[in-house]
């Protein structure tokens, strides 16, 4: 991956670089040591990568699913450890085609991660090495946290 | 001490066998199992198994309203519940875009921090009777047992404390808890010696934890473990230093950093900690007792959230703890993702574990400090 490597990027840098070299992407607004995000599905492992590698980021806090009803979406925390600034990416999964790029093989952190929210949502993170539920039981046939399964009372 | 003799996994010829650690097992602390691969004595490989605990944490808050959610956080760990409580007012505050008032910030940074000190004792109690030693189980819980008292002055509830609320806490300190709260702290800083003389004359400890389950910075970066178990291995970073919410950034403390990285750093870093945090409780003590009496340590806050996405991180005594919340402008979350420390770290035990003696299973695993109410959510 080219481009310059960065130990503690501030704010700014990380606004203005992740736009220069990823055009897809959409910073929608930043605050104090914070950079918020939107990315197209198809260069998120890409996007990762770069961000891991070039910006330092070594660390991957949290990701989650989102069931947005019309869309799904995954949510990237990511956060450097030199200056404490984080990164929120959110990439949109459309729901009738729910495939992503696994991004366990940069943060090993992500792994189980991905795996809840294959087994609660049912995005499937592909070039996951244990694609398999951990919560809920392995026999499950449920997606339980999608809008569309609802709570008793609630039907 | 003598050194560890050097073991080649590929020299012995022994039979691989596989051993099931829990769900009930003394080591287990909370229902996991630890799927252990054994060469002999050796450890080649181990899976944990979770999801015993699974209750839809998250898809329950989505059918609540906001303040009923705060009690729900406390009973997310047991021996954390101020900082989970904690974390979720601040996001929620952080959505309605509200600044709470300096007391309340500094009441928040007490009870944060005498949650910490009597999590680490809890910690230090499960550690001994891990490794063979009650005295330290029962020295250990003597000490914690005065921090919980302190928790009853200040809200009425020894462990699930139901104290922060969103746009401040529950209630301000009551009469004479700044004279005990100081009493309290002197007198444990005395007492956490005796017991570090304990822990540190007893070969048995010592020799059980040194040199064991070695990790490197850049593994335990990786991995995503935090806390301190992740300060043990090199990592200088607490969230409370280096990305400060609610008032850290007026403390002045000590971050213990250790370059070893094995299970004997891990354990110094926590009992370093408990000093620290005394350290920030005397401090914020003092900030209090300078405010006036009446000062305001709650803003009314409206009950509809506007619509947006915010999150917010908060060192927990386990690691990193984070919260997502979207909401959609009405008086209930529409997502709230918990980010548990644990489940993170638990997730590492295949490094911490790989090489290691089946017998020291427990004393790396101790070091996790495990709370499952928090990893299976």
């Amino acid at each position: 991956m080219p481009g310059d490597v960065y130990q503690a990027p501030t704010v700014s840098e990380i606004e203005s670089i992740l736009v220069k070299e990823f055009p897809s992407l959409q910073v929608t607004r930043t605050e104090a040591r914070r950079v918020y995000a939107t990315a197209d599905r198809d260069s998120i492992f890409e996007l990762c990568t770069f961000i891991h590698d070039n910006l330092n980021f070594e660390h991957c806090s949290s990701l989650s699913g989102v069931d947005r009803e019309s869309t799904f979406q995954v949510v990237y925390h990511l956060s450097n450890y030199e200056n404490g600034v984080m990164i929120e990416i959110t990439s949109d999964v459309p729901s009738d085609d729910p495939r992503i790029a696994s991004v366990a093989s940069i943060w090993g952190g992500a792994n189980w991660h991905e795996r809840e929210a294959y087994e609660l949502f049912g995005i499937v993170f592909e070039g996951h090495p244990k694609l398999e539920r951990l919560l809920t039981p392995s026999n499950y046939e449920f997606y339980p946290f999608r809008k569309s399964y609802k709570l008793r009372g609630q039907e | 001490m003598m050194p560890e003799p050097e073991i080649k996994l590929d020299s012995m010829n022994t039979d691989r066998m596989t051993v099931i650690m829990g769900p009930q097992h003394p080591f287990s602390h909370g229902l996991w199992t630890l799927k252990v691969e054994v060469d002999g004595e050796i450890v080649t490989d181990a899976e944990p198994i979770i999801g015993y605990l699974h209750r839809g944490w998250e898809k329950e808050c989505e059918n609540r309203t906001y303040p009923k959610i705060i009690p729900m956080a406390d009973r997310l760990c047991y021996s954390a519940s101020m900082t989970w409580s904690h974390i979720y007012c601040m996001t929620v505050e952080k959505a309605l875009d509200v600044d709470i008032p300096d007391k309340a910030k500094y009441l928040r940074i007490v009870a944060d921090e005498i949650c910490r000190i009597q999590s680490h004792l809890m910690w230090l109690a499960a550690v001994g009777t891990d490794l063979g030693n009650l005295t330290v189980f029962l020295w250990a819980m003597r000490e914690r047992e005065f921090f919980l008292d302190l928790n009853v002055r200040l809200c009425g509830a020894r462990m699930t404390t139901n104290y922060p609320r969103i746009g401040g806490v529950r209630n301000d300190t009551t009469e004479y808890f700044d004279r005990d709260c100081m009493r309290c702290v002197e007198r444990f800083e005395k007492r956490l010696w005796d017991i570090i003389a304990l822990v540190d004359d007893s070969s048995v400890f010592v020799s059980r934890m040194q040199g064991i389950s070695r990790l490197t910075r850049e593994q335990v970066a990786n991995l995503g473990v935090t806390g301190p178990a992740m300060r043990g291995c090199g990592v200088d970073f607490d969230i409370r230093r280096d990305d400060p919410y609610d008032g850290y950034d007026e403390m002045d403390f000590e971050v213990p950093v250790l370059k070893e990285g094995d299970t004997y750093a891990r354990y110094m870093v926590r009992i370093e900690e408990m000093f620290q945090s005394c350290e920030i409780i005397r401090q914020a003590m003092k900030k209090i007792q300078d405010m006036p009496r009446s000062a305001p340590y709650r803003l009314k806050v409206p009950s509809a959230v506007p619509e947006g996405t915010h999150f917010a991180r908060l060192e927990d005594p386990r690691g990193e703890s984070l919260m997502y919340l979207i909401s959609d402008g009405t008086d209930k979350p529409y997502r709230l993702k918990v980010r548990s420390p644990i489940f993170v770290n638990v997730s590492a035990a295949k490094p911490m574990v790989q090489g290691c003696r089946i017998a020291d299973v427990p004393a790396v695993m101790a070091m996790v400090d495990m709370c499952l109410g928090e990893t299976d959510r």
